[in-house]
């Protein structure tokens, strides 16, 4: 849990260029972390990439927070 | 102009305008995949050609309305090459007929093949091209969606729509570093226009300023210039290669 929320912090600050410490399970990507929506669906393609998984496009819209990604993360790892 | 290193995708490519631009694209050092719908023959002859010119090339047959065949298609572009720099948009029907007597399912292949097929081809491609942070996307369109066109009320439409799809995804991807533009062809010489009886070609030629058919080098021409490092600040436009037609 802990490894997959720092691989995804990693991939956020460097996409979105926010600090660290802004990044947390509640921060919502749009609200909190200014990402515009073609921000968030290039993130989902990284997540992808990185964790080898496939996100459906349904999927992908259901995914608005940080803590949204790791949950998503883990249940198909 | 040069593309070298570049890797292409145009569809309909066995033929026609879209054979004329997988020729030029090579020519100027792009490696072309060739997608057909019909004729592996002709699509083959086009492979051939450009590997005969140094450049690699492969035929691949895909349905542009069936979103799992394009997926796929382009998939198997980006395993081979690593890459998909340009997308031309070419392939496409005509279903012609009065808005009268026009069935339904006449309008829905046109629609389905002309507009939908861009729309899908688009998509897939743009997963590659803004993990790249580049890419160039250019969609033939028609003069007949600029001005209309007696007896295509379909093949309008579609064209048409393909010039507000290519606006709309300008603007979705401009900030990712790449551009949509589509090219607006007037009446070209094919074997199409060749059946033409004299009578009708010339009332043909009579609606084009410049007096004559264009040739598909035409648009070729065009095309390249889009996917050229000179043309990295257009995007959105549609380019007319009419001989005047629209303006």
């Amino acid at each position: 849990m802990a490894d997959v929320l720092e691989r995804v912090t990693k991939i956020i600050v460097d996409r979105l260029g926010v600090e660290e410490s802004q990044v947390n399970l509640d921060a919502k990507f749009k609200e909190d972390l200014g990402a515009d929506s073609l921000d968030v669906v290039e993130l989902v393609m990284e997540l992808e990439d990185e964790f080898d998984v496939e996100i459906s496009d349904d999927d992908a819209e259901k995914i608005t927070t940080v803590g949204d990604a790791v949950t998503y993360i883990n249940s198909k790892n | 102009m040069n593309l070298d290193g570049k890797i292409a995708l145009v569809t309909g490519a066995s033929r026609g305008i879209g054979k004329a631009i997988a020729l030029e694209l090579a020519r100027l050092g792009a490696d072309v995949v060739i997608n057909y719908a019909g004729n592996e023959q002709k699509a083959k002859d086009v492979s051939e050609e450009i590997k005969a010119i140094g450049r690699r090339s492969f035929i691949i047959q895909c349905d542009i309305s069936d979103s799992d065949a394009v997926q796929s298609m382009v998939k198997e572009t980006v395993d081979q090459f690593g890459r998909l720099d340009i997308l031309v948009n070419n392939a496409g029907i005509t279903r012609d007929n009065l808005l009268m007597r026009m069935k339904e399912q006449e309008w829905d292949d046109v629609i389905n093949t002309n507009l939908k097929g861009v729309f899908l081809c688009t998509k897939a491609v743009t997963r590659q091209m803004m993990k790249q942070r580049s890419g160039r996307i250019i969609n033939i369109s028609s003069v007949v969606g600029r001005i209309g066109n007696a007896g295509q009320a379909n093949y309008t439409a579609a064209k048409a729509g393909v010039i507000g799809l290519t606006k709309a995804s300008a603007r979705e991807l401009a900030a990712r570093g790449i551009t949509v533009n589509a090219i607006a062809p007037g009446f070209i010489a094919t074997d199409m226009t060749d059946e033409l009886p004299i009578e009708a070609k010339e009332q043909l030629i009579g609606q084009i300023p410049l007096g004559t058919l264009g040739e598909v080098e035409d648009i070729a021409a065009a095309a390249a210039f889009l996917a050229s490092n000179g043309a990295k600040y257009i995007t959105g436009q549609v380019l007319g290669v009419d001989g005047g037609m629209a303006m």
